[in-house]
């Protein structure tokens, strides 16, 4: 919308597949991760942890602890000030339990000391004193109302009467009549899901180094998908001014939503200011299983009528999500996007959050619509093979289109999901011929993409090369597309541009890495940047020659003039400009910072093609294509990795990934080991096929790419095994032994 | 006059309406008329919204411009991974 002025077309390097900036670094191990950092006289903090599910803390003694030789700080809840609002109030109970735990791993005490050693010693000798209290891990029981209350007073005014505490918030979208959608379907299909909580399952953990001088100056080097974020949340918990407290983000291995929040940052600050020396923390894998945020687990009932011919007359679900002890809006976004793919009369969905005795959810790649789109693909699979209509015949005909009235309110504008599915139904992939016990699955993605806040600062160098400095942590091929669009915009080669990532006190304020915003409106903001350069590079250029401003034109990385009457001048080459900068009124640079919304929602569509072992139960996926329309590709090869990338971590989360609680509600799987996330081995080429289909609120027609993907796997998966097996699967993961069970009935 | 879709589960709070007339030119008079006149929905707003404006999602535009001839829809406020 805004910026419809500044379109452009006809690329030279968007689009285009230049070497990765970071690729060097990172295979020979020198780039610099959240826990490569170290300073003198370095304190290593740890945290314990409680072994219940549910407890009160009638006492803590840390006086054993402080005797260890090498401790030089303890901190509990305690230390950290009084919040100063309801949102940091839940963030310190999460980091450091209150008078309850509320959760198997939730922070209880942390201490600082002079090795791992000592401080894991230390820990030893912390005396918790617990009243062990009922527990409820699952979303089901925990809406019973006989379940027990994890928190009260936590529940909105949007929940109907007769639903208790647990149940926080209730969320309704919609539109039609439901009933007289369904009296018009020949057949209805009914069906109800269960989906297992997953973790992002990030190769690097969360790990960071803070200090704080004795003025109350703070500096943090850490793994995060925000620098900014992780400077408002320490700033508010520890009651400092943020201009006194500068983060940088490392390098990071992963991310996907789960770094979009602070685990141990306001700790280790804590512990740096009590003890006076820099603090490091690094998460143990059991830590990030037990104490960060992984994903929802959801319980959804789904119901949808079709006519014989394959339209869709109606549509409902209620989805039930657990995110932990606290509150969380997962379900908003499942219960927006469930049917959002589809052209409905009559489609209604609703929504409840529930608190269960499990860590805080935090995002995971498009929060909710994963499993709530799952829920819905399969019913429509299951039509599909019930009247024999082909699945994308199905899709096509419900699909919705430019003009759509969508399920969650608003009316579509430019979508390409119709687009997709034809070229999915087309895909050779589609025609290839199945063995024995293999079967094909299809489905369906969506997600909203967002755009945020960016500041931008782009620098002309002395010798005509380009400084760009942007605020997000590079998660996704970010510094490479933002290179891309400023060496496009100003007409020179791509490694003419570095881009690196700025600490806070560098650079203006940056919403966190997530919501597929990146390059969507950091890009808006290096092309603003970029045409601020040029225009004062013009203009320089024009007083040089004695002209209006207007007489001479930015073209091909030089000022020219901009027509006949302008005279005859040779183009002025940025570096030749740059060069003389000093002469002609100083530094060049340009900078945008802008909120820079409008972002258009994306869809996908996967196939995938499995053989199930009907002896072990165990699923072998064969083939595997993703479609989506990303909008302009900046770099393609960034595009593809985040389709293929959403494609496996959907595998995993439907064949193998799940928390398992015990009964007595402690995390049953914090490893690897037993918490099986997929590898290279258990995998397909994963192909892709990226449409582009402009986004009309981007200059260069950028659309988010990375979240979508995740959506649709779960979907394809279940319909390819449900298929293969001859029954319907309705919970994830489809394990081997879920398997087993579903094929002997 | 801008006419603000509101999803199914506000609308239990405001009588039952499904849409809401708002005398605005921005988002933020939207977000203050409604503010002032329907306190049933205050909690949600300061829990957060987001806005479509003819298909396109805002969450934090205050300066958006309307004239009463788009498509505007409150959402819960999006968040992403």
């Amino acid at each position: 919308m805004a910026y419809d002025g500044l379109k452009k077309d006809g690329f030279s390097i968007v689009g285009t597949r230049p070497k990765r900036p970071d690729g060097i670094e990172k295979v020979t191990g020198k780039a610099q991760y959240g826990a490569d950092m170290s300073a003198p006289g370095m304190l290593h903090g740890l945290i314990l942890r409680s072994p219940h599910a549910h407890a009160r803390i009638k006492s803590i003694d840390v006086s054993g602890a402080l005797e260890v030789p090498g401790v030089k700080a303890v901190v509990t809840q305690s230390d950290f000030p009084e919040p100063k609002s309801s949102h940091f109030r839940d963030v310190r109970e999460n980091l450091l339990a209150g008078d309850r735990v509320l959760y198997d791993g939730h922070g209880i005490a942390a201490v600082a000391a002079t090795s791992v050693q000592a401080g894991q010693e230390a820990l030893d000798r912390i005396a918790v004193e617990y009243e062990t209290l009922p527990h409820v891990t699952d979303v089901d029981e925990a809406m019973k109302s006989d379940a027990p209350i994890v928190r009260t007073g936590r529940q909105n005014e949007t929940v109907p009467s007769g639903y208790n505490e647990n149940v926080t918030g209730f969320w309704e979208f919609g539109h039609g009549d439901i009933e007289a959608g369904l009296a018009k379907a020949d057949v209805v299909v009914e069906r109800s899901f269960r989906t297992a909580a997953t973790h992002q399952g990030y190769i690097e953990p969360h790990a960071c180094l803070a200090s704080m001088n004795a003025e109350g100056k703070g500096e943090v080097w850490c793994c995060t998908q925000g620098q900014y974020m992780v400077r408002s949340e320490c700033a508010g918990l520890l009651g400092i001014d943020e201009a006194q407290l500068r983060v940088t983000a490392s390098e990071i291995g992963g991310g996907f939503g789960g770094k979009t929040v602070v685990f141990i940052e306001p700790i280790a600050l804590l512990l740096a200011k009590k003890s006076g020396r820099p603090v490091k923390i690094v998460m143990t894998r059991e830590d990030e299983f037990r104490a960060s945020g992984p994903t929802c687990s959801s319980s959804i009932d789904v119901k949808i009528g079709m006519t014989s011919d394959g339209r869709m007359t109606a549509g409902s679900a209620v989805l039930r999500m657990q995110g932990g002890a606290f509150p969380c809006s997962t379900v908003e976004m499942a219960a927006q996007a469930a049917f959002a793919a589809y052209d409905l009369d009559a489609v209604r969905t609703q929504g409840f959050n529930v608190m269960t005795n499990r860590p805080k959810e935090a995002a995971y790649r498009a929060p909710g619509a994963p499993m709530a789109v799952y829920s819905v693909e399969s019913v429509v699979d299951e039509l599909c093979q019930k009247l024999e209509l082909d699945p994308f015949e199905v899709r096509l005909k419900n699909a919705a289109r430019k003009g759509t009235l969508s399920s969650y309110g608003p009316t579509f504008n430019e979508i390409g999901l119709a687009d997709i599915l034809e070229e999915a139904k087309n895909h050779p992939h589609y025609k290839a011929p199945l063995g024995p016990n293999q079967a094909r699955g299809v489905s369906c993605g969506f997600w909203f993409n967002f755009g945020g806040n960016a500041s931008v600062s782009l620098a002309v160098d002395p010798d005509g090369t380009v400084s760009v400095t942007e605020g997000n942590p590079d998660i996704g091929g970010s510094r490479a597309s933002v290179s891309m669009m400023a060496a496009e915009e100003l007409g020179i080669p791509y490694d003419k541009v570095r881009t690196i990532v700025a600490d806070t006190a560098s650079l203006g304020f940056n919403d966190v890495t997530d919501g597929s915003r990146v390059t969507f409106m950091v890009g808006i903001a290096t092309i603003a940047a970029a045409r601020a350069a040029k225009a004062e590079m013009c203009r320089r250029v024009a007083k040089l020659w004695g002209l209006e401003e207007d007489a001479v034109k930015w073209e091909d990385g030089a000022v020219v003039p901009a027509g006949p009457n302008a005279g005859q001048h040779e183009p002025m080459t940025i570096a030749e400009i740059a060069a003389i900068a000093g002469k002609t009124g100083g530094p060049i640079a340009g900078h945008h910072e802008a909120n820079t919304e409008g972002a258009g929602v994306s869809f996908g569509v996967h196939i995938c093609d499995v053989e199930v072992d009907k002896e072990t139960g165990a699923t072998k996926v064969l083939r595997y294509t993703a479609f989506q329309d990303a909008g302009r590709a900046i770099h393609p090869d960034y595009v593809e990795g985040q389709m293929q990338g959403g494609a496996v971590q959907g595998i995993g989360w439907a064949l193998n990934e799940e928390y398992i609680y015990g009964d007595d509600g402690r995390l049953q799987n914090p490893g690897f080991l037993d918490y099986r996330i997929p590898v290279a081995s258990d995998l397909p080429p994963i192909d892709t096929v990226i449409l582009e289909i402009p986004n009309p609120g981007h200059p260069y027609g950028v659309r988010g790419v990375g979240e979508t993907p995740i959506v649709p796997p779960l979907g394809a998966l279940s319909n390819a095994i449900s298929r293969a097996c001859g029954v319907r699967m309705t919970q994830l993961p489809m394990s081997p032994p879920r398997v087993l069970a579903a094929l002997k009935g | 006059m801008v006419r603000v879709k509101i999803w199914g589960s506000l609308r239990a709070l405001v009588d039952g309406r499904a849409y809401l007339e708002v005398d605005a030119k921005t988002l933020k008079d939207v977000i203050d008329e409604i503010e002032k006149n329907e306190p049933a929905l205050r909690p949600q707003l300061q829990r957060g919204v987001s806005f479509s404006v003819d298909g396109l999602i805002y969450s934090d535009s205050w300066f958006v411009p309307l004239t009463g001839d788009e498509e505007v829809v409150m959402l819960p406020r999006l968040v992403g991974g």
